[in-house]
């Protein structure tokens, strides 16, 4: 049983966008404060800090989740995905982000972090989502500058891209 | 909005978990899915001296069919549970719920026992494990695990009959039953929040078991008929809930919608 | 000013009129755009967390810091001595006796106010402290409605004014009195716009620091301008303008005006930085930002109209009453003057009489948000307009097509001031009502009513306006009190262009973007001037009030960026073009005039086989070989534009005001079904069509149109911000405050027209706040037509909606009446129930004076202690589920009458607010001896517990005074309490399973 008292601080170290990195985390810090100001991947944003906005939204072993609404030590050991890990360092925009730039899916961007990785979760799950279903998934998230119709169509196109290179290498085989 | 500062646990068994629970005197907090308690930390509304997170428990990790009904650990996630093959033939009435439950990244962490344990008025599963007749079991330090039915578990606003030196182990949602069918609807300000009203129902011939979230201080059920005397039956029920005004909703709205939308949720069901 | 050089409208060749990806988007979808949070802090940089207050309205009696600087990490606290001592209260826009400074220094006027600012190591040790810091608050009663509290009875915020009333002007344009007299028809109608906000994902950052050697200070905040402000801070700060330096990071999480009310924490935190000694730094949080960073004006309107009986309107009659919340905020009360020259909208009336009142309340301070001013006008027009066509029988179209300012009467001079710069409006209606399927939606209509569906269809007709006229305000006072504090009006825009050595051009603008593409339409711009790829101009768009070229215009709201920034960068590359031209035209051998820009290279003559230049060598001379150049030619090449139109003059001795540069025209209908159980309204179809003069980037204009209208729709159906009787703010977080999500708007029908503004260099006119003003109303009058009322009130909610179409309730069964109906929505809770007492009423009354009796009964109670006769302080834990709130509780036993009544009552303070509560109990014998104790009570909870609990408050209330008597049962030895058994009776025998307890 791991025990940490309220002022230690203990070693979190986790696997940040398939890179090991580690920093202190007392029990308290929140994972969403780990990640921005421990590690400085300021990449995840904070809207509200109760778990609503789903700016903070990250991926903790694939999975779409509220960085606020998680602790640093809970991510101890885990594999945790932000934004920053979409393209590779130096590629180009995957192919969600680049649909996301070409179907102006984002105006002051603060919101899209979160968005983007509930859908890279999202799309691994439903390979043939309807647009009611891909609103419902976005239902999690706030964006004030959109209205949500270019988010809405890059995630829909997206979808029907990877469909189609699905189908492409199934033929090719 | 930062926590106040805790002891942090996380206990790798059952066993382990109690011991800490029943040790804290009421000091302490289960950590679950988290999808209520951050956020209640987070803004200070509650300040433990230790949380006990019970996400590595792996022996609560589990959804198993036994004695009749659909056993839900406590480590299991609502969207696990979402997910479990064939949950809209075992337990349609959840599955149904389901998606009313928060949102898609929420139900990715929020586990099921969570939202019982948690016990709010307008929560969708609470509702679902009245109406079912469902149970809900609970380990202490001492003696055996206690089963309580949903009747006696919910008993007012955030407020259950879990001691605090419990843990809630295992929720029982009653598999389906033959020739009875199951409605679930819901009437929120936006997709995902809390009911305004929720309804629940399980209809069986002449017979419904109507169960209300979202009005009453906790999930209500009763047992109307489902044709005549309807009406009378759903008026009396909407007005015993005691329902009051809030910020989006008026108590007459709320009894008004128990009227309208039970019947329409149940003869709607009832032809087929 | 220059010659303009008017666009063609054709299709577009170069990068102006482009949907341009735009150059923000790859850094942002990487996660490298760079926020107020991400910019990195000086070594030693401290953390801030403000306390605040939990009361609407108070004395502070004391501020005791003394066991907040106890706790480990705390540095110091900033309380209102401290800024009484270094700087001075905020310029008021009237001249009343009213101080507003950064922080409470002697009274609180609406929960949330900053009362103290804590420093630490970091913002959770911050946070533990701000529990510790005692406040000794003397509390006032609040004025909370905005027509109560300008009745004369109201409480008075600023007692040096005596009313709550700080402004009331009254206006008067051609005849109105002889047009209503001859008039037809008068119609009225009374309309309340709410609260509410487009509150951004990205709530406010401020990075503070003090220079004590140069007495100076520098802070960067995500502060969207007008740069006017930074003279309201650096006066509150008692320096010289320089001495206080400003910087905004490369980008925001959106505005949409509300960060400019981040202004009063630059100072707070810029004070707090110089008590510490170090760099502070802020992060406002959701539940800060919600209570207390700021609101849309919520205004009363009642408006009348002369009518023809066909329909004409010959004169408008507006009465308005602006709530402004506690403090006349900068720039308030330019809610009402921003839109004062556009009163009479899109339609030619040509009288008008206006009264304008502001009143103070014990709320938020409202400021800038997105459609400022406008949402409350056309709700009131609009709705009126809508109203006129249903008096009068006649179809709302029909009475907004007979109004509207004729084609050509443009550039139109509108009765208040406004020059209506260019617009077609019957044809726009025209073009809309055609490719947005009107005739369609009418039939949807039609059938859905023969079917007795509840399905309406909405109109509005607005103008746009952007760029506005810094004077504006000024309408405010009366021309005496304007022609002794000197005339305001203009519009300075500013861009800077230059050109390095190796040919590489760059821009800044001083437009502070929150999201809107700026970037990428400044690039757009030059790159057509000067010839040379969009990809390889670079645009800065931080703002430093020390080393940028900026003015009091400067910042971003008003919509000015398309016509104004926009026209002061094409102006500043224009300029460096001319100097190129002058450059190139020697060595090409021809005259400047003839040198033409394209492709990177520069052109002897128009066509492509002309004599060329590189655009970098020509450039580079200016740099490298200065000696080269011809006579005149200073060498470098930097050029910044000042850009104001003279269009916006001050306010005339007769009051007129051209508030806006320019008027864009926006026309909308839709069709709504509304469920008549639940009430929810169901958007059918959204048309929206746009006039916004010339379209520089249509992409970018439709991201406008869909973020303005899904916080148009928001405004319609859902938000508001909520307050109790009492002045608690009932919508702290965003479960409670609600933002529409996907799942609530769908896609609006866009459509556009382009009729360039005779009055910008680029002819375009602003495009974002248009659906801000147009959806409510829109909205609100298709559900007024669904259901042929007039008495709509926003937000639409289900439970409004449904409550317009009526409950007709069936009688509530004998023995189920409810027993007190509990006060609707607010923080005032009150219910009353009984307990069975094992125990004869003189044992009841005599124990519940025993101080052991009441440590015993009152929940999570602990060191009661006497201070008086039946008076005692006690710490008091109270919770309900996993929430506990720990208070500082006085409680008092009062009115005794033995043994039959008393009165207990207990008022606490703590961290997480205020609560107070009263119970009346009587005592009744029973015939087997023992007692029935029947208590009501009434109960009020304020602050953080009030903000984000609203939906529980009732029951949890209950809970906990329940528990007091039911232990009072069981110190006496027994007993339930008799709800229990009453509810378990009612349920027994009907309830299968269930969540009563029996
Ligand atoms: C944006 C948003 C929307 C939401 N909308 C809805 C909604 O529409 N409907 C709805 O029902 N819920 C909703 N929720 C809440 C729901 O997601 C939570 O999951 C649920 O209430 C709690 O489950 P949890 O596992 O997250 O529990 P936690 O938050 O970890 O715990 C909740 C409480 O239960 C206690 N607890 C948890 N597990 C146990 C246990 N095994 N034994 C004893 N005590 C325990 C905890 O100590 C705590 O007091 C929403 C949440 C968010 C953030
Ligand atoms: S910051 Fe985590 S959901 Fe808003
Ligand atoms: S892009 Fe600004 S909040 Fe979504």
């Amino acid at each position: 049983m791991l025990k940490i008292e309220a002022n230690d601080s203990h070693r979190v170290t986790l696997t940040l966008n398939g890179r090991e990195r580690s920093g202190n985390a007392r029990p308290r810090t929140l994972l969403s404060d780990f990640l921005r100001h421990e590690l400085g991947a300021t990449g995840t944003h904070v809207g509200c800090e109760h778990g609503v906005c789903g700016a903070c939204t990250v991926r903790v072993d694939g999975v779409a989740s509220r960085a606020c609404l998680m602790l640093a030590v809970q991510a101890d050991g885990r594999r945790v995905d932000t934004v920053e890990g979409l393209a590779g360092d130096d590629g180009p925009l995957s192919d969600l982000q680049a649909a996301f730039r070409r179907h102006h899916a984002l105006q002051c961007g603060f919101c899209t972090a979160g968005i983007l990785n509930s859908c890279a979760d999202f799309l691994g799950r439903e390979r043939d989502p309807s647009e009611a279903q891909v609103r419902d998934m976005l239902s999690g998230h706030l964006c004030r500058c959109t209205g949500y119709t270019g988010i809405v169509r890059a995630v829909l196109e997206v979808a029907a891209q990877r469909r189609e290179q699905r189908q492409e290498e199934r033929d090719d085989v | 909005m930062k926590p106040a500062a805790f002891d942090y646990a996380r206990p790798a068994t059952r066993r382990e978990a109690i011991e800490l629970l029943a040790g804290a005197q009421g000091e302490a907090r289960v950590l679950a899915g988290g999808q209520s308690l951050m956020a209640v930390l987070n803004m200070r509304l509650a300040e433990p001296a230790l949380v006990i997170d019970i996400t590595g428990i792996d022996e609560l990790h589990y959804i198993e069919e036994r004695d009749g009904a659909l056993c839900v650990g406590a480590a299991t996630r609502q969207a696990e549970l979402a997910a479990h093959p064939g949950l809209a033939e075992r337990v349609p009435l959840v599955a149904q719920a389901l998606p009313w439950v928060g949102h898609f990244q929420t139900r990715n962490r929020g586990t099921v026992c969570g939202s019982v344990a948690h016990a709010d008025p307008s929560a969708e599963l609470p509702l679902c494990l009245a109406t079912l007749g469902g149970e809900v079991v609970l380990e202490g330090r001492r003696g055996r695990p206690r089963v309580v039915p949903a009747a006696s578990f919910f008993q007012g606003v955030l407020t259950t009959d879990r001691a605090p030196g419990e843990l809630i182990t295992e929720v029982r949602f009653p598999l389906a039953q033959a020739q009875t069918q199951y409605r679930f609807t819901e009437v929120a300000m936006r997709h995902g929040d809390f009911a305004i009203v929720a309804l629940a129902a399980a209809i069986r011939g002449e017979q419904v078991d109507l169960g209300v979230g979202g009005v009453a201080d906790r999930p209500v059920v009763r047992t109307l008929p489902a044709g005549d005397g309807l009406d009378e039956a759903l008026n009396e029920f909407a007005w015993a809930l005691g329902a009051e005004d809030d910020a989006h909703a008026t108590a007459a709205y709320r009894r008004t919608l128990v009227r309208e939308l039970g019947r329409q949720l149940i003869t709607e069901a009832r032809p087929c | 000013m220059e010659a303009l050089e008017q666009p063609a409208a054709a299709a577009p060749q170069g990068e102006v009129g482009r949907s341009r990806e735009r150059v923000e988007d790859d850094a942002l979808l990487r996660g490298a755009g760079r926020y107020g949070d991400d910019l990195a802090v000086p070594p030693g940089t401290l953390h801030a967390a403000v306390l605040r207050s939990p009361h609407a309205h108070a004395d502070i009696r004391s501020v005791d810091v003394t066991r907040a600087l106890a706790v480990s990490g705390v540095h110091t606290v900033l309380t209102g001595e401290d800024v009484r001592n270094w700087a001075a209260p905020f310029p008021v826009g009237v001249r009343e006796p009213m101080e507003h400074w950064c922080l409470a220094v002697d009274r609180v006027r609406y929960v949330g106010e900053p009362v103290a600012v804590v420093v630490a190591e970091d913002r959770y040790a911050a946070e533990d402290a701000l529990g510790l810091v005692d406040v000794d608050y003397g509390l006032l009663s609040p004025a909370v409605d905005a027509e109560a509290a300008a009745a004369p009875e109201a409480a008075v915020l600023h007692e040096g004014v005596g009313s709550n009333v700080v402004s009331e002007r009254h206006f008067h344009y051609g005849e109105p009195e002889d047009a209503f007299a001859a008039a037809d028809h008068h119609v009225s109608l009374k309309v309340r716009y709410p609260r509410n906000s487009c509150t951004p994902i990205e709530c406010y950052v401020v990075l503070a620091s003090y220079d004590v050697a140069a007495g100076a200070y520098d802070v960067s905040a995500n502060f969207q301008g007008p740069f006017a402000l930074h003279s309201v801070m650096a006066r509150a700060l008692q320096v010289p303008a320089p001495r206080l330096r400003l910087r905004t990071p490369a980008d925001s999480g959106g505005s949409f005006g509300i960060k400019q009310g981040v202004f009063p924490y630059v100072v707070l935190m810029a004070l707090a930085a110089r008590k510490a000694g170090a760099p502070v730094k802020w992060v406002e949080d959701r539940l800060e930002h919600l209570q207390a960073a700021s609101s849309a004006t919520n205004r009363v309107s009642t408006i009348e109209a002369a009518v023809t009986a066909e329909g004409r309107v010959t004169a408008l009659r507006y009465d308005q009453l602006d709530d402004c919340g506690a403090y006349l905020r900068a720039p308030e009360p330019a809610t009402f003057y921003r839109m004062h020259g556009t009163l009479t909208g899109a339609y030619d009336i040509r009288h008008l009489a206006v009264r304008n009142r502001v009143v103070l309340t014990n709320k938020t301070p409202t400021g800038l948000n997105r459609g400022f001013g406008g949402p409350q006008v056309y709700y009131a027009l609009e709705r009126l307009m809508q109203h006129i066509a249903a008096t009068l029988g006649l179809d709302p179209l029909t009475v907004i097509r007979r109004n509207l300012v004729p084609p050509e009467a443009f550039p139109y001079r509108a009765p208040a001031g406004s020059l209506l710069d260019s617009g077609d409006y019957p044809a726009a209606v025209e073009l809309a009502e055609r490719d947005g399927g009107l005739a369609e939606l009418r039939e949807r209509r039609d059938a859905a009513r023969r079917e007795g569906r509840y399905y309406g269809i909405g109109f509005c007709a607005a103008v746009e306006p952007s760029i506005s006229n810094m004077g504006y305000i000024t309408t405010v006072m009366t021309p005496e009190e304007r022609r002794k504090a000197g005339p305001k009006n203009g519009a300075v825009s500013t861009a800077t262009v230059s050109v390095d050595p190796l040919g590489a051009v760059s821009v800044h603008v001083s437009s502070t973007p929150q999201g809107q593409g700026h970037r990428t339409v400044a690039a757009q711009v030059v790159a057509d001037v000067l010839g040379v790829p969009f990809e390889s101009v670079t645009v800065n768009v931080e703002l430093d009030t020390q080393k940028d070229a900026w003015s009091i215009a400067s910042g971003n709201y008003s919509s000015r960026f398309s016509g104004a920034v926009a026209g002061a960068v094409h102006k500043a590359a224009t300029r460096v073009r001319d100097r190129l031209a002058g450059i190139a035209a020697g060595p090409l051998g021809v005259a400047p005039e003839t040198v033409r820009f394209a492709g990177g290279r520069v052109h002897a003559g128009a066509d492509d086989g002309s004599a060329s230049m590189s655009f970098h060598r020509v450039a580079g001379a200016v740099h490298w070989a200065p000696g080269t150049l011809p006579e005149g030619e200073p060498g470098g090449l930097r050029e910044t534009a000042f850009w104001t139109p003279p269009e916006l003059a001050a306010p005339d001795e007769g009051d007129h005001i051209n508030s806006s540069l320019c008027y864009g025209f926006v026309f909308d209908y839709c069709g709504v079904e509304i469920d008549p159980v639940t009430g929810a309204v169901r958007i059918d179809r959204y048309v929206t069509l746009h006039d916004p003069g010339r379209i520089l980037n249509p992409q970018l204009v439709d991201g406008q149109v869909r973020g303005g209208f899904a916080q148009g729709l928001g405004a319609a159906l859902m938000e508001e911000f909520a307050y109790g009787d009492d002045g608690s703010f009932l919508a702290g977080t965003l479960a409670d405050y609600l933002i529409p999500t996907s799942m609530e708007v769908p896609e609006p029908v866009i459509l556009h027209m382009e009729t360039p503004s005779p009055f910008t260099p680029l002819g375009a006119k602003g495009v974002g706040e248009g659906n801000n003003m147009s959806t409510p109303v829109c909205i609100a009058n298709a559900v007024a037509d669904a259901l042929g009322r007039a008495d709509i009130e926003l937000p639409l909610t289900p439970a409004r909606v449904r409550g317009v179409i009526g409950i007709d309730e069936p009688e509530p069964p004998a023995g189920l009446e409810p027993a007190a109906a509990p006060r609707g929505g607010g923080s005032g809770l009150r219910a009353s129930d009984s307990v069975t007492m094992p125990a004869p009423p003189e044992t009841v009354f005599h124990r519940m004076l025993e101080p052991a009796t009441l440590a015993a009964i009152i929940p999570g109670c602990h060191e009661l202690e006497a201070t008086g006769e039946n008076a005692y302080r006690a710490d008091v834990t109270v919770g309900v589920g996993m929430i506990r709130a720990r208070y500082e509780a006085r409680i008092t036993l009062s009115e005794l009458d033995p043994p039959h009544s008393l009165r207990l009552s207990g008022v606490g303070e703590s961290a997480m607010g205020s609560a107070e509560g009263s119970a009346r109990v009587r005592l009744t014998a029973l015939d087997d001896g023992g007692t029935r104790l029947d208590y009501d009570y009434e109960a009020a909870v304020g602050g953080k517990v009030a903000a984000v609990g609203a939906r529980m408050l009732q029951g949890a209330a209950r809970v906990i005074i329940g528990q007091i008597f039911t232990r009072l049962a069981a110190e006496l030895g027994g007993g339930q309490p008799s709800w229990w058994r009453r509810l378990a009776d009612r349920l027994r025998g009907l309830v299968g399973r269930g969540g009563g307890r029996s």
